[in-house]
């Protein structure tokens, strides 16, 4: 019979006691492993936000934080709007202004001239979002096809692709300027296919549904980032949306001029008539510019009076720095004690065994075994306890992370695979552990090495 | 098979006193001999077969096992002679209770150098009337059945000295001359060589060699307690 075999029949013997050690090292293992999984989802959701393929984030003033969680993450309240106008300044293109203003129509100063900030845009784009309403539970973005044709998301910078269908168009014939394009968590979440209507609630999630619906012309394959729960729609029907018609302002006070907030008249919904510049707003604008001509930008737009320019990967990392990560560290730091406390349970455990078992091992003792076959059995019995432990608190640790992903798929947008937590800390930290739970085995052993042979028969 | 000269073993008092518990000039047995050892309680009889053993120390004098001269060996190698050439049984039996019948004869034989064998585990167990018994646990054993299981176990490693202090001072009478004779028949069958303490006349009777302890032994002073060190 192995050692191996006497220490697994005393452990079956004492069934109880060695299933609450274990217990209690699984319990600890699994909350450290939870801890890395969640850790290792919030650095990534950030990582994978950071490269979100522009520079700068343009909207109203206010809180730079609020205006990077909303545009970046779709999370946190929806912020201020910003004139269309200024949205303006920032396309690219000596005629790029010019061009908008023939597209869109409406009344604008100086519609010839360039863009005030269209020569630091020159190499990149200005995308202009508008938010406030809800497809579902999902917010819904209306934006310009550019979204998708000129944005980069991930470590790759990869492309955006359809798992179904096409990108929205400006104007279609079919659709006029309804059309949508879903990511594809509101797709499954909400059952919705190509060819689906959907129709935004204003102002919050459950308010009340426009009358104007937009055809789902694609659905966006999975990404990993937060526009896998956004709803896109043209911004051009968005706008045509009820209450999304910004007041004539007074331009002193810059009071609103009560029903001043009137829809241009049009005939059918296929109408090719658009909201006119003056009543639109926008708000955030996704600016790419060229290396250093970002940072002279975000100078100059933090000193207009309305306006404000976040750069997202400061925002993010600076976030992860300053607040994620000491918390992270200080969940670490607690369940690692969590993970030492259950080793001193494993030592106190078998520790107390062994004024019960000082017998047994007086007559293995008197049998033949030596002193070191004492002491090995009693390792043996902590290295199983601390590895059972270890390695049910790990599978369990690992498995919490894909049963969370209903959850976290919603409020993140972020999926855990069994091993996406798998990270190097976890290589050293999770043997650590155990190592610790063998090693208090140790006490307990060097207690039955000494254990008087003739007192004890 | 078995020769002692001059072992002496005392023990301190907590007062700082030295009692000197063992002083026997000569004692031997012949290979397969079996013994008996007489003697009041507490006279030491119980440390003498620890110190056979090599369980106890002795301070002077000579062991000679099988021609081995215990009292040079370090506790380790003694671990080891007394795991291939003796067996013990106790008056308590001492079986591990997490261990089945025949798991606690296989635990006799795991710590000899010598391979486990789990048939002859099963033969011995089968020659001690247990066949249908192997796979119980102690508590589900009568008495006599644990006993029987611990003589088994003794034997496992095929010893050449049987030790057995008292072991059948738990038994009902009927029980006892059972044991006696079990133990007494089965080392016949396998040469090895018995020395026993018992307090029983009836069991004594059973023995051609009776000694008593007091004859062997010198020392003035007893322990109140066998087990004392």
């Amino acid at each position: 019979m192995s050692l191996f075999r006497i220490a697994l029949r005393n452990l079956w013997f004492r069934k109880l006691p060695s299933f609450l050690t274990m217990l209690s090292m699984a319990l600890g293992v699994a909350l450290v492993v939870l801890v890395l999984t969640i850790s290792g989802m919030i650095e990534r959701t950030f990582k994978q936000s950071d490269n979100v393929g522009y520079n700068l984030i343009i909207g109203s003033k206010g809180s730079s934080i609020q205006l990077t969680f909303n545009t970046v993450m779709f999370l946190s309240e929806p912020v201020e709007n910003i004139p269309y106008w200024y949205y303006m300044e920032f396309i690219p293109g000596a005629d790029g202004r010019a061009k908008e203003y023939q597209r869109v129509g409406g009344k604008l100063g100086e519609p010839d001239r360039k863009g005030k900030y269209a020569s630091l845009t020159s190499d990149g784009f200005a995308i202009p979002m508008c938010m406030g309403d809800y497809v579902g539970p999902f917010r819904c973005i209306g934006t310009t096809p550019q979204y998708f044709e000129l944005l980069r998301y991930g470590e790759k910078d990869s492309a955006y692709e359809f798992s179904e269908g096409r990108n929205f168009v400006d104007y279609s014939d079919e659709n006029g300027y309804y059309e949508a394009v879903i990511g594809s968590q509101v797709a499954s979440v909400m059952k919705l296919k190509v060819g689906d209507q959907i129709y935004a609630s204003h102002g919050k999630e459950g308010g009340e549904e426009h009358d104007d619906g937009f055809r789902i012309v694609g659905i966006l394959k999975p990404t990993g980032t937060p526009n896998d729960r956004g709803a896109f729609v043209n911004m051009e029907g968005f706008y045509l949306l009820q209450g999304h018609i910004a007041p004539d302002r007074d331009p002193i006070t810059g009071i609103e001029v009560k029903g001043s907030a009137v829809a241009p008249e049009r005939d059918s919904k296929l109408s090719r008539v658009r909201l006119p510049i003056e009543k639109r707003e926008v708000t955030a604008v996704l600016v790419k510019g060229s290396g250093m001509s970002a940072i002279g930008l975000e100078d100059q737009v933090k000193k207009s009076s309305f306006a404000t320019a976040v750069s997202p990967v400061r925002e993010i990392t600076g976030l992860l720095e300053q607040f994620v990560t000491p918390v992270t560290l200080g969940l670490f730091i607690l369940t690692s004690l969590v993970c030492v406390v259950s080793a001193i349970g494993i030592m106190v455990s078998i520790y107390n065994s062994m004024s019960e078992r000082k017998r047994d091992i007086a007559v293995m003792r008197a049998l033949g075994a030596s002193r070191d076959h004492v002491l090995q059995i009693i390792l043996i019995e902590s290295t199983m306890i601390a590895v059972g432990g270890g390695l049910v608190g790990w599978l369990c640790g690992h498995l919490a992370g894909p049963m969370s992903n209903i959850w976290t798929e919603k409020t993140t947008g972020t999926t855990i695979g069994f091993f996406t937590s798998a990270s190097s800390q976890e290589l050293w930290l999770v043997p650590g552990m155990v190592l610790i739970g063998i090693l208090a085995g140790v006490v307990p052993a060097i207690s039955a090495y000494r254990t008087s042979v003739v007192k004890s028969l | 098979m078995l020769e002692i000269k001059d072992l002496k073993k005392s023990f301190r008092e907590p007062s700082g006193s030295l009692i000197s518990i063992l002083d026997v000039p000569t004692f031997s047995m012949k290979a397969g001999e079996q013994v008996v050892l007489r003697g009041e309680s507490g006279c030491g009889k119980t440390t003498l077969l620890h110190t056979i053993s090599g369980l106890l120390d002795c301070d002077a004098g000579s062991i000679k096992l099988d021609g081995i001269e215990l009292t040079k060996y370090s506790e380790a190698a003694r671990d080891r002679i007394r795991a291939d050439k003796l067996g013990y049984v106790f008056q308590t039996f001492n079986l591990l209770p997490a261990f089945t019948a025949l798991e606690n004869v296989k635990l006799g034989m795991t710590f000899a150098r010598k391979a486990i064998r789990s048939e002859r585990a099963a033969e011995l167990l089968k020659s001690v009337g247990l066949a249908d018994r192997m796979h119980y646990l102690p508590s589900q054993l009568s008495v006599g059945q644990q006993q029987r299981v611990a003589v088994a176990r003794a034997l496992a490693n095929q010893p050449r000295l049987l030790l057995a202090d008292e072991p059948t001072a738990n038994v009902d009478p009927a029980n006892q001359s059972k044991i006696i004779e079990l133990i007494q028949e089965v080392c016949t069958q396998e040469s090895v060589a018995i020395l026993l303490v018992t307090h029983s006349d009836e069991v004594a009777s059973r023995f051609s060699r009776i000694d008593r302890f007091e004859d062997l032994n010198r020392a003035t002073e007893h322990t109140q307690t066998s087990v004392d060190e």
